[in-house]
């Protein structure tokens, strides 16, 4: 089974991240840069699955030179071999042209399963996996806190509000995991040695078919028109309990009217 | 006047309060469209047309709950094809995000996620990085797509005719791939839906166990408020992982956040930061969470909280 993991490399939730001044995208200079948190519970399961299904994972990362570094760690978890879509033209590209720059490679190397973090946690718009699943015309298994695969036909439970829907579906297909889906594996000393040697494709969007003039910032559909740090909240009301710290609480929320 | 599109979400019957939100804010734009899939939306006529909604589309078929999201998607873009909308508003809930992004593909519009706040332009305001910035953002190409974070106005009441105008768009094949075989409902208590909900408490580190998680229940009981839980108890196992708020988990912006226990790391600021009012109760006065409080109480959670219960009790007496 071939099994691709779309991983995303992102500023570092705990190092300060913030936009650049001259054309308001994400200044990746400023924060350590870190594979997405929810793709290594992707990456995991696509290690899970792979060896469960004698399959192979590939991993698919879009993004600029430094994401290899975020590419290597998931080759020395175990990933097989990656591709690296990297082009400066690819720059500042919204979800539109993410969705279908990434889908061209897939189109083009082929896949029986796409593997995807729900969101990335720095745009956090949790849309490509239904993106891929709609420009590739396979079905969407998204949100999936368990996955199961029997020959060729796949079930997923899609977590929800109320609990999770079951869902069946036939290969191939693209799914997205949940956190806690799995436990994602550190890189073995052994992992780590062995991911220097292993195949990384660099691909451009020229080599996938697209022209330059349907990614990057500047043909997004959407744009950022401004931006300013938040201003902090206005400093509050802060006690320290003394036996009536409950108390007076209360009456805070008496005050504004919650109770 | 051009019609918004709003998709609803609902539970088969009553429509959910985000709904009445995204009617309340097309308002400003155009005549709310409702768009309605399976069954309820006679139930739910009154309230959509107490809030202003003119139209309701209904696409009464099974496939709507039997397939993942893609039926929608396509009934989306069947309706924009013929009504032209200025807009199509949609929940920031994984479904509604989803359904827009699948939306976006067939159409090639532009699409908005997480949106906090919407100005006369339909310039939408978005708050990122764990509410670090603000950021003001548009669409510009094609038909505004726009996925806005439940809670972000209050739904306004406004008359409205709320006609319902039946759909018969067959779902393609294509659209049904994915299907749900089984409905599993975990957790069906009493108390509201934590993105929905106006008031959310939550239980942190602090509180210890699972069974001490009983403690954080029964305050959010007394206020009638949903129940979340930081990403430290998830861990732990102590609650299950679809109450985490936070930045892996779900974002909130109730009236009233009560963070008990929480020492308030990045990571879980990024999904409460926008509650309107921020109350703490946490025994660390250094801990981060007591930046974004309007009260913070310095105290042990096993004597504040039950006191606090107490005392909410007594004046509901």
């Amino acid at each position: 089974m071939n099994i691709v993991v779309c991983v995303k490399q992102v500023p570092d939730t705990w190092s300060e991240r913030t936009l650049r001044e001259s054309d308001s995208t994400l200044d990746r200079d400023a924060a350590d840069a870190v594979i997405n948190e929810l793709d290594e519970f992707a990456i995991e399961e696509g290690l899970r699955l792979a060896e469960a299904h004698s399959g192979e994972v590939t991993i698919l990362s879009m993004g600029p030179q430094r994401a290899t570094e975020s590419i290597r760690k998931a080759l020395s978890m175990g990933a097989d071999r990656a591709v690296h879509l990297v082009d400066d033209a690819l720059a500042g590209s919204d979800v539109l042209a993410t969705s279908a720059a990434l889908a061209a490679v897939l189109s083009q190397i082929g896949f029986d399963l796409v593997i995807l973090g729900s969101e990335s946690t720095d745009a956090r718009t949790g849309v490509i996996p239904a993106m891929l699943s709609e420009r590739l015309g396979v079905p969407q298994l998204s949100f999936a806190s368990k996955v199961q695969i029997d020959g060729n036909s796949i079930t997923i439970n899609r977590l929800a509000d109320y609990g999770y829907d079951t869902v069946e579906a036939t290969l191939p297909a693209v799914i997205s995991v949940v956190e806690k889906i799995n436990e994602p594996r550190y890189p073995s000393f052994k992992g780590i040695m062995a991911a220097k040697k292993k195949p990384v494709q660099t691909m451009s969007v020229a080599d996938i078919g697209l022209d330059a003039s349907q990614v990057g910032l500047a043909n997004a559909a959407s744009e950022v028109l401004s931006f300013a740090k938040r201003p902090p909240r206005q400093a509050g009301t802060i006690v320290t309990d003394e036996g009536d710290g409950g108390s007076k609480a209360a009456e805070f929320l008496a005050a504004r009217k919650f109770i | 006047m051009a019609e918004i599109l709003v998709l609803a979400e609902h539970d088969g019957e009553a429509v959910k309060k985000v709904t009445l939100e995204l009617v309340t804010l097309a308002r400003r734009f155009g005549a709310p469209a409702v768009v309605w899939t399976g069954p309820g939306a006679e139930s739910a006529q009154a309230r959509l047309a107490e809030h202003g909604a003119a139209k309701v589309y209904v696409a009464a078929g099974p496939e709507y709950d039997e397939y993942v999201v893609a039926p929608k998607a396509e009934l989306l873009a069947e309706l924009a094809k013929q009504s032209s909308p200025a807009a199509v508003l949609l929940a920031n809930t994984a479904e509604g995000r989803e359904v827009g992004g699948r939306l976006a593909v067939k159409t090639g519009w532009g699409i908005l996620t997480d949106v906090v706040g919407l100005d006369d332009d339909m310039n939408a305001e978005q708050v990122i990085f764990g509410g670090a910035i603000n950021v003001t953002s548009r669409v510009r190409s094609g038909t505004p797509i726009i996925a806005v974070r439940p809670n972000t106005i209050s739904p306004e009441a406004a008359p409205g005719e709320a006609a319902i105008e039946p759909v018969s768009i067959t779902v393609s094949d294509a659209a049904k791939q994915a299907r749900i075989t089984e409905r599993v409902v975990q957790q069906r208590d009493a108390r509201p839906e934590l993105t929905e909900a106006s008031i959310v408490v939550s239980g942190g580190r602090g509180v210890g166990s699972a069974d001490n998680m009983a403690l954080i229940e029964k305050l959010a009981d007394s206020l009638g408020a949903a129940v979340g839980a930081s990403r430290a108890v998830t861990d732990a196992g102590w609650y299950p992982h679809q109450f985490q708020v936070g930045q892996t988990g779900k974002t909130v912006s109730p009236q009233l956040y009560v963070a008990v226990g929480i020492s308030g790391a990045i990571q879980h600021r990024a999904g409460m930061q926008t509650s309107k009012t921020i109350m703490v109760v946490n025994k660390d006065p250094e801990a981060p969470i007591f930046e974004l409080a309007d009260f913070g109480v310095v105290g042990d959670l096993f004597k504040v909280v039950p006191q606090l219960v107490e005392e909410i009790e007594k004046r509901a007496g």
